[in-house]
């Protein structure tokens, strides 16, 4: 959507270089239920970072731990070479956009960028005229030109959003930190702010960490991803890495749809329903396992080719060939395939199945529940 | 697409299109019964309110304008008209800071105890107010639980000014409690922390981020306590001494002519405490409208 001025740019980022973040083994309790489990997690000056995870899984928590509105029970928190766990909230000086903008409600637009300068005590107080300049960069930044006297109340979702993320880049942030930055708006503006967000991060270089349940916003927005469930990440890599190389079962089902075959191994090979898969075990132990794989990366193959066999349950026609629905033998999720009009696929008929791009996790009964939580919770 | 012809525009504009709009008393609604509960209200707030005002006017209306003004410039009167207005503004400014404060302990924070604390902050409401005035008055008596210690350092509270100050913040309180107390409910935490990681101190971000929204309901809370400490009596005459021209209150006043049988004296007493309560709250009135423009978007 919107380009950016290039001064509007310099002026709001004067000192916002080079801060990166270190998180060293944190952990935070509520009650008796942990938040934050041994979370450790290097961020690196300029990098723009998701928080990926369900709810509940800490991702809000440890962004509240970063800004210092929430106090961990045991770990450290460094900006750059700083140590920040005991610096109080107004002194880390850091951008949070709130889920909700937290908006000034009773003050106009240009009062609500303004405050964070207007706060500072007087010897480090911009002057009027200094203050009335920042802000109308800011509104020029953020694409609200002539928009600084109206109310919170007189703004669409999108331009509220906007508001404040200009009223934390105010202050020049060390870091800036968002709370399920679209969370609140519709798919539309959803799309053009996060398009936007990435250009004013690739210009401003600031160090940005955002929060996010939505897998697609966290994989085309950030340089990498943290995925957390349950207090504790379980993998941090570039999408691609996720993508292609997940860490475990919670990760490959969380990030993108992915069939989960249960099987069993035996003597490094793989059982499912009394016939043999060929995927590398990379010698898991004998006993229960599960087989992921992407629905993308399944087709319906030729005869005896196949690893799999099913039953087509419906097809569709579509532009360029059909959508099958099938149900696997042995799989008690139907999936929906794509194919070429020549596949032969009929309906009621049995077909072969082939995938590729397979993975295989050890079940073991904590993962297993952790899977069905996040499978629930997408 | 381009050769679709936008659609022409014939006939007539807007306001020349159609049929006049019929005027109508009120938008019509999906709830019938309009006329019935307009013609409810109207009457009743007639009978009730209207029309008692309007015979104490025009009973005093016999005073003429000449009589009205020697009945307040009765030195005695005079006297009890500012001990009732000026103590009752300081009581509904006291009860502001209390109640605020009340209102966002038992709002914000989660304490046991905290719902049987919100309920005894209606008590003042809800006791008849000469069993309010009997106790404080017992209370502050020179020989009183709190009296005594006042005493000794030589704050005398009972039977003088002081002790109807006490009486009206009482009475006053809840006004303020129960005004403000929605209004905070609906500040998010996030703006208190939003204040916090922009840099703000503390007492930046009460003065500046969350007493701004809680104006207008402190002023209306303000009004009520106000209006309430003005017609006060049960609770104060007890406690007050009513010592003329020092702790006589205007209602008391408006008693004892009512003994004297000086009809006029008491109607007159009224009207002028009638005018100036009026005044007083149209004043404020104002100034709230004024303040939730300048707020007004909470």
């Amino acid at each position: 959507m919107p380009t950016l001025s290039r001064d509007a740019l310099a002026a709001a980022t004067d000192s916002a270089h080079g801060f990166g973040i270190r998180i060293e083994g944190v952990e935070q309790d509520f009650g008796s239920y942990p938040a934050l489990r041994d979370v450790s997690l290097d961020i690196a000056p300029g990098e723009l970072v998701a928080l990926l995870g369900p709810s509940g899984s800490g991702k809000t928590t440890l962004l509240r731990v970063i800004a210092g509105l929430n106090t961990p029970d045991r770990g450290a928190v460094y900006f750059g070479d700083e140590h920040a766990t005991n610096l109080s909230v107004q002194e880390r000086r850091v951008g949070f956009v709130f889920q909700n903008y937290a908006l000034f409600k009773h003050m106009t637009v240009a009062d609500n960028i303004a405050f964070g300068l207007k706060a500072r005590p007087r010897r480090s107080r911009p002057s009027r005229v200094a203050i009335y300049q920042r802000v109308t960069e800011l509104l020029e930044l953020v694409q609200l030109e002539g928009l600084g006297e109206r109310y919170p109340a007189q703004l669409s979702g999108g331009q509220r959003q906007r508001v404040a993320l200009a009223r934390a880049l105010a202050i020049e942030p060390r870091v800036l930190l968002l709370d399920e930055p679209f969370g609140a708006l519709d798919a539309r503006v959803r799309k053009d702010l996060r398009r936007w967000l990435r250009e004013i991060h690739k210009k401003t270089g600031l160090t940005t960490v955002f929060v996010t349940h939505d897998q697609d916003e966290a994989m085309e927005l950030a340089d990498r991803v943290v995925v957390l469930n349950q207090g504790r990440i379980e993998q941090v890599g570039p999408p691609e890495e996720l993508y292609d190389h997940p860490a475990s079962p919670f990760v490959i089902s969380f990030v993108g749809e992915a069939v989960a075959l249960p099987v069993k191994v035996v003597d490094g090979h793989v059982e499912f329903g009394g016939r043999e898969l060929h995927v590398d075990t990379h010698g898991l132990r004998d006993g229960a396992a599960r087989v992921f794989f992407r629905p993308a990366d399944i087709a319906i193959g030729g005869q005896g080719v196949g690893d799999l066999e099913g039953r087509v349950e419906s097809l569709r026609r579509t532009a360029g060939g059909v959508r099958a629905t099938i149900a696997i033998d042995g799989y008690d999720q139907t999936l929906e395939i794509d194919s070429a009009l020549s596949s032969g696929a009929k309906l009621g008929g049995r077909i072969p199945l082939s995938f590729s791009n397979a993975r295989i996790f050890p079940s073991d009964p904590i993962s297993d529940s952790e899977f069905k939580e996040a499978g629930d919770g997408i | 697409m381009s050769h679709i012809a936008p659609i022409e525009r014939t006939g007539p504009g807007p306001g020349t299109l159609g049929l006049k709009k019929p005027w109508r008393f009120t938008a019509p609604t999906v709830l019938p019964g309009f006329s019935l509960t307009f013609g409810y209200t109207l009457v009743y707030l007639s009978l009730i309110v209207l029309f008692p005002l309007s015979v104490l006017v025009w009973r005093a209306s016999g005073l003429g304008f000449g009589g009205l003004y020697a009945v307040a410039t009765e030195p005695r009167v005079a006297a009890g008209l500012r001990t009732t207005f000026s103590i009752s503004l300081a009581a509904a400014a006291i009860d502001v800071v209390f109640g605020l404060i009340v209102a966002w302990v038992l709002t914000r924070y989660e304490f046991p105890g905290r719902r049987f604390l919100d309920a005894v902050v209606d008590l003042p409401f809800a006791l008849p107010t000469a069993v309010a005035g009997i106790s404080l008055a017992s209370l502050y008596a020179p020989n009183g639980l709190f009296g005594a210690p006042l005493a000794a350092l030589g704050i005398k509270v009972a039977f003088t000014r002081l002790g109807i100050l006490v009486a009206l913040i009482f009475v006053g309180l809840p006004f303020i409690v129960r005004t403000v107390q929605p209004i905070i409910g609906e500040l998010e935490v996030e703006l208190e922390e939003a204040s916090a990681t922009l840099g703000a101190t503390r007492a930046q971000t009460v003065w500046r981020v969350l007493l701004p929204p809680l104006a207008p309901a402190l002023l209306t809370g303000f009004a009520m306590a106000f209006a309430r400490a003005v017609g006060e009596y049960g609770s104060v005459i007890f406690i007050a001494g009513n010592i003329a021209y020092v702790s006589e209150i205007a209602p008391l006043l408006i008693v004892v002519k009512l003994e004297q049988y000086d009809y006029a004296g008491a109607t007159g007493i009224a009207t002028i405490m009638l005018a100036i309560s009026f005044g007083a709250l149209l004043a404020i009135n104002l100034i709230q409208a004024w303040s939730r423009r300048r707020f007004g978007h909470v």
